[in-house]
């Protein structure tokens, strides 16, 4: 067990965790809300969008790619799969199965692009995030959709305990889609010889293919999987938000790549686990909810983000020089 | 000389003999050329007089300096094979110092004190971009974080201290002297056409004519071996960063004196345009090659495309997705191109 201990304090994780808890304790004694089931429970469900998204974003980092278009693959998933619930008799199987098919075709386009282009992958999905957001803002006149269905808009909660005060504390799909995804992440990166195949793609390119790893196909997978966890929560998020505006997400997607690299994913690949990611996406949470919960006013917000963003990947980046030096004392 | 030679070739790029020297454009620019004629052939069938008269060109004139000052900020640094995402957010920030100064103290005294006060505001502005672009610099250069992260952070930042300092509002109601220059003419050419050409030109030139230049673009190649030949790169690494955000100034500065206003959100969209530009303008993403020559072409191209979209009543968004598609477009051409030529070379050669 100590062993176990010594490795977490020595790895990215564990310093982040340290970080994440000192915040919460000192959150919880300046702030009466912040440590209550309540204020966490509504955190989780308004940060579940961004940590799906987080969930994928991390497989294509961790291959060595970068993917920005993903915001505007949920864009067109969620308009068109609204759409056709609104016109159709169609219930969650149909709709879910639509912005699945429709983020995974967007994502299969991208890793097809990377794979023949011979353009790097940020370049690609920057084109493509133009190109679909273009479109769907031509095509839809950037109109609105307030009117969804009945079932949609009900969703499907459950109410776990109610307090003295008759609150009531729910289970929802927010929650389900969020632990969903990083379940499935977690699965697939440690538990599959894929999620093996994809630490080895993003290490060294060269050597994954001289041991027969076929990097084209591995992308398709990788970009594939980045454009399904798009599509399902674009869905989690068109319910979170009772409407569907073809132009509400794009624009958030460098907030997702920093929550990512908060965690500790490294751009060059090969480098990057679930458990930091979930850190990642936490301690953006607790610091614009307790900045929010301190009173600060909310105009200041981003501009410590910005701070912790730079302060935390300087610290990555001094950690990891230091790892480099050690290891050159080692080899001489 | 044989130090020129090296930045300027691709590695596995034949040496240049008499026969390739003739020819006076490289691939990128005959692409680029290829591609505007076509879409000029294409819109003069589609338009006619409509794209081809004074108002048209004059729009477009007006609309292209802010992003061509954009993308040159964008193009120095993936020259040296990174890249800068503050750019927007430093243009935003120094354009609001530059309005604090214009509408806090006015002078209105002598021509002296009006003179004063006008360069009190620009020096405002290059010191918040200079302070900017030192501190991306140093974190990119000496800590050695990945330029991505570093201006991600920076971008967060610089933004959140603008929204923080106005909360999101405007600052308006500039002298007269900005007003020229973001919709004044000289000559019937656009102050801000001339204010572009003056920036774009040294531009050009201290990158292609100047050790600064080769060095930069040697960067991009190899840093490593850069450095072993006793170049601090870290050095040159906070100039380009610098660089770059004094040209962010400048974008900024031309923002404000074409809305007459400032703002912490302005322009937020050209972010990843610029990118996109500074690629279709033959500029290597991963650094080392590239010339302001391509990037004005396809600056012009973008605004083309994007004029005719207008006057055609398509609506934006699907320039937008035009935009996107002519870089991968290009992309594909050229691969195709490289695939074929072999081919068709053996063929034609026997």
């Amino acid at each position: 067990m100590p062993k176990v201990m010594g490795r977490l304090l020595h790895s990215h994780e564990g310093k982040l965790l340290l970080v994440v808890v000192a915040l919460v304790i000192f959150l919880s004694v300046t702030t009466k809300a912040f440590l209550t089931a309540e204020n966490m429970l509504d955190l989780l469900t308004s940060y579940a969008f961004s940590g799906m998204l987080a969930a994928g974003l991390l497989v294509v980092l961790i291959s060595g790619g970068i993917d920005i278009s993903f915001t505007a693959t949920a864009s067109v998933a969620q308009y068109i799969a609204m759409t056709v619930a609104n016109h159709y008799n169609i219930g969650w199987v149909e709709v879910i199965a639509i912005s699945a098919v429709i983020g995974i075709a967007c994502g299969l386009l991208n890793a097809m692009l990377i794979g023949t282009l011979g353009l790097s992958s940020i370049i690609v999905t920057i084109a493509t995030l133009n190109m679909f957001f273009g479109l769907l803002m031509f095509f839809t006149h950037g109109n609105e959709l307030f009117a969804l269905p009945d079932w949609f808009v009900n969703g499907a909660s459950w109410v776990v305990y109610t307090d003295s005060q008759q609150n009531p504390y729910v289970f929802n799909l927010q929650m389900i889609g969020l632990i969903g995804a990083f379940g499935l992440t977690a699965i697939l990166l440690t538990r599959t010889n894929i999620g093996r195949q994809i630490y080895a793609l993003g290490s060294n390119v060269e050597a994954a293919k001289r041991v027969g790893i076929k990097v084209f196909q591995l992308n398709l997978l990788v970009y594939g999987y980045m454009g399904f966890v798009a599509g399902i929560a674009s869905l989690i998020q068109a319910q979170y938000a009772q409407s569907v505006s073809p132009n509400a997400l794009v624009g958030r997607e460098l907030d997702v790549l920093a929550a990512v690299v908060l965690g500790g994913a490294s751009l060059t690949g090969g480098v990057g686990t679930v458990f930091g990611t979930i850190l990642g996406v936490m301690l953006l949470a607790f610091l614009q909810n307790g900045l929010l919960l301190l009173g600060v006013q909310s105009y200041w917000s981003q501009c410590f983000t910005g701070a912790v963003i730079l302060i935390a990947v300087s610290a990555l980046a001094i950690e990891r020089q230091r790892h480099r030096a050690s290891a050159r004392r080692v080899m001489a | 000389m044989s130090q020129e030679a090296v930045t300027r070739m691709p590695p596995s790029a034949p040496p240049a003999t008499a026969a390739t020297r003739r020819v006076p454009l490289s691939p990128v620019l005959l692409r680029l050329f290829t591609l505007l004629a076509a879409l000029l052939v294409l819109f003069a069938l589609l338009l006619g007089d409509k794209l081809f008269n004074g108002a048209a060109v004059r729009s477009m004139a007006f609309q292209l300096p802010e992003l061509g000052v954009l993308s040159l900020a964008m193009m120095i640094p993936l020259l040296s094979g990174g890249l800068d995402l503050s750019i927007i957010a430093t243009a935003n920030l120094s354009a609001l110092a530059a309005a604090y100064v214009f509408t806090h103290y006015g002078l209105t005294g002598g021509g002296a004190g009006v003179l004063a006060w006008h360069v009190a505001a620009l020096l405002a502005a290059f010191c918040v971009a200079g302070a900017i672009g030192l501190l991306n610099g140093m974190v990119i250069a000496y800590l050695g974080v990945s330029p991505i992260l570093a201006t991600l952070g920076t971008m967060t930042m610089v933004k959140g201290i603008a929204i923080g300092l106005t909360h999101g509002g405007v600052i308006a109601g500039f002298p007269a002297f900005m007003v020229f220059i973001g919709n004044g003419s000289v000559f019937d050419v656009p102050m801000v056409v001339i204010v572009f050409v003056l920036v774009a030109i040294p531009v050009g030139i201290l990158l292609t004519r100047t050790p600064f230049g080769n060095i930069v673009a040697m960067l991009g190649s190899n840093q490593q071996a850069v450095r072993y030949s006793g170049i601090d790169t870290r050095r040159v690494l906070v100039k380009v960063y610098m660089l770059s955000a004094g040209l962010s100034a400048v974008a900024g500065l031309l923002m404000m004196a074409r809305f007459n206003s400032a703002n912490a959100a302005y322009g937020e969209s050209y972010l990843l345009i610029t990118i996109l530009a500074a690629v279709l303008g033959g500029i290597d993403p991963a650094g080392g090659f590239g010339k302001v020559s391509g990037l004005v072409l396809s600056l012009v191209i973008l605004q083309l495309v994007s004029t005719a979209a207008n006057l055609l009543n398509i609506s934006q968004f699907l320039s937008l997705a035009l935009w996107g598609a002519i870089l991968l477009g290009v992309a594909g051409v050229g691969r195709t191109w490289a695939w074929l030529r072999p081919m068709l070379s053996t063929r034609l050669g026997r």
